[in-house]
């Protein structure tokens, strides 16, 4: 059976040849099983959104090789892996186009991946099926199909935006701290249905977040990045057994011994 | 001031309406067009000034060659399409910033269309070739003016018709969506540059096609008929949505409603023109009139959020 997905010593850096240069992806290697929901925490700077930004194909990276489902999308441009990838942004604006309806929203997620013709961009049986599935949100939203996505609240975007990329079954479904911009029991809503839609879907799933509570609690594997590469990677019984604190010492032990090597160099 | 008040004539002002209303019509479609690259895309695009003049030289070229006024005329469409493509593959394929990729077409056009012309300006007699539309038709008799407005009347609502369902398809969402949000429409799996170009293609085809019609309007082609052209999309697409845009947005079929406002808002333009140059204000400074009333509206929503912004601030305070 393939993997869900192969990343292959990523390397990526960013602004090469100017002071502002940024090394942001220093041999990255990753397999995720299919089924795998697997949370990300690590520090600023630690590559844990520019590895999602590698996979989606936002830039191109500068080499390695990024394989979904058996199938090498290294060389592919951002549209074209949209068929594989379901894809939620820290910014709930990001994920939805603000002046369109929840229904039309709605209707360009389910045609991704698809080619896009002269047909109608919505049929009136999308419209039933998008009203059954806005009701498992249980926000009241499919009473509000024909409303303006602008219109609704940062919870509710992202939710919707969840939904949409679980329309069409996504390869891989991409979390970019999809719930740090929203308060924390909209946070919560969030998350929740985040779980319901990744269970009821059997999706494989990446979720960064700067939570560690949550990177424990949801998932069945944790990674911990830095510097750019996976410096920790538990999974199952060991990661339920997981404490914030376990995270947190292990977090100051690798910037502990950098900062050690730091002294080193200046000593 | 008695002396100037007297020597205005209400008739020659009412009596000059309909030619103004006619021209209005004439110009809509190019309202249209930046309606559409400047709303719907979110494009700026200069490509218009010159793509209005390329449809017009084209149109009066294939006319005075003996082709049919209609097939010219569909011809524009295609002409301003490649302009507007043009522009789009320089913005796309080659990384030149929007704005700047469209001011690199419309000057290439200007060059292009002296050579389609051979010289800066081309007549089309009415008198000589069976033109669709023309400052004549509206003056010469009612019948040919009921005539005018009518057939005018219902190409504009066949128009609206088309693009209203073009703008419901697949495609026409596609589009909405990348002038709307281009990092989702690209996590949609659309290829926002396709639909840059084509959209780019599209809006200019109307430019060309309301070129075409400018110049069996006004009996000439000119290569700097489209000098401003930008400006004056652009007023009537803002008083089409001044004046009816809460009117539009209301309705079923919306989209629809605020096309045909900016077609009213290309008419109120040309009759508010009019009006001006009736009370002798200089024809000359009409550009800049045109532009200050563009740069008000633009920034009136702007300005208002700012200083609601303010009031908020002061609020919390």
């Amino acid at each position: 059976m393939n993997k869900a997905l192969e990343l292959r010593d990523i390397h990526k850096v960013f602004n090469k040849g100017t002071v502002n240069e940024k090394v942001a992806l220093n041999g990255l290697s990753l397999e995720l099983e299919p089924g795998d929901f697997v949370t990300i925490i690590g520090g600023n700077g630690a590559g844990k959104s520019t590895m999602l930004n590698a996979v989606a194909g936002v830039w191109p990276v500068d080499s390695g090789q990024i394989i979904v489902n058996g199938e090498d999308i290294t060389m592919l441009p951002e549209h074209k892996r949209a068929t594989y990838l379901g894809r939620v942004f820290q910014d709930p604006m990001t994920g939805t186009a603000a002046t369109m309806d929840i229904e039309e929203n709605m209707a360009l997620a389910y045609r991704r991946g698809r080619k896009r013709t002269l047909k109608r961009g919505l049929t009136n049986e999308e419209r039933d099926l998008f009203r059954e599935k806005l009701a498992t949100l249980d926000l009241g939203l499919e009473d509000r199909m024909t409303t303006k996505v602008g219109l609704l609240s940062g919870g509710q975007r992202q939710a919707v935006t969840l939904l949409m990329a679980s329309l069409k079954k996504p390869e891989l479904l991409l979390l970019d701290e999809h719930t740090a911009a929203l308060d924390p029991k909209t946070a919560a809503k969030v998350l929740e249905i985040s779980d319901q839609i990744i269970n009821e879907y059997h999706l494989t799933a990446m979720m960064v977040t700067h939570n560690m509570k949550d990177a424990i609690v949801h998932g069945n594997r944790l990674i911990m990045m830095n510097e750019g590469r996976i410096i920790y990677d538990v999974r199952g019984e060991e990661k339920k057994n997981l404490h914030v604190k376990d995270l947190l010492a292990k977090f100051e032990e690798i910037s502990g011994s950098e900062f050690a090597n730091d002294r080193m160099m200046l000593s | 001031m008695v002396q100037y008040f007297s020597s205005l004539d209400p008739i020659t002002l009412l009596k000059s309406f309909p030619g103004s209303i006619a021209q209005g019509m004439v110009w809509c479609v190019l309202a249209l067009g930046v309606y559409i690259t400047f709303r719907i895309l979110d494009f700026a695009d200069l490509t218009v000034d010159g793509s209005i003049a390329f449809g017009g030289a084209v149109c009066v070229m294939l006319i005075r060659a003996g082709i049919s006024p209609i097939v010219a005329t569909i011809v524009s469409f295609f002409a301003g399409m490649v302009a507007g493509i043009i522009t789009g593959l320089l913005t796309t394929l080659l990384g030149i910033p929007g704005i700047l990729a469209s001011i690199l077409t419309q000057i290439s056009l200007y060059s292009i269309n002296l050579h389609i012309m051979g010289q800066s300006n081309m007549p089309v007699s009415v008198d000589k070739y069976p033109l669709l539309v023309s400052l004549r038709y509206v003056t010469d008799s009612t019948q040919s003016a009921v005539l005018f407005f009518v057939g005018m009347i219902i190409f504009i609502f066949l128009l609206i018709g088309v693009l209203y369902n073009f703008f419901g398809t697949e495609v026409g969402a596609s589009i909405r969506a990348t002038g709307c949000n281009p990092n989702m429409a690209r996590a949609q799996g659309i290829n926002t540059n396709y639909i840059k170009v084509l959209t780019l293609g599209i809006a200019n085809g109307l430019v060309g096609l309301s070129g075409a019609l400018c110049g069996q309007f006004s009996g000439a082609a000119d290569v700097n008929m489209g000098r401003g052209a930008i400006v004056i999309g652009l007023a009537a697409v803002i008083i089409g949505e001044v004046i009816f845009g809460k009117f539009a947005s209301k309705r079923k079929a919306a989209f629809a409603w605020t096309m045909g406002a900016v077609v009213c808002g290309s008419i109120i333009y040309y009759m508010v023109y009019q009006f001006v140059l009736w009370l002798k204000f200089p024809s000359d400074d009409m550009k800049i009139l045109t532009a200050a009333v563009v740069a008000a509206f633009l920034a009136i929503p702007y300005l208002k959020e700012k200083s609601s912004v303010k009031k908020g601030a002061a609020k919390h305070e």
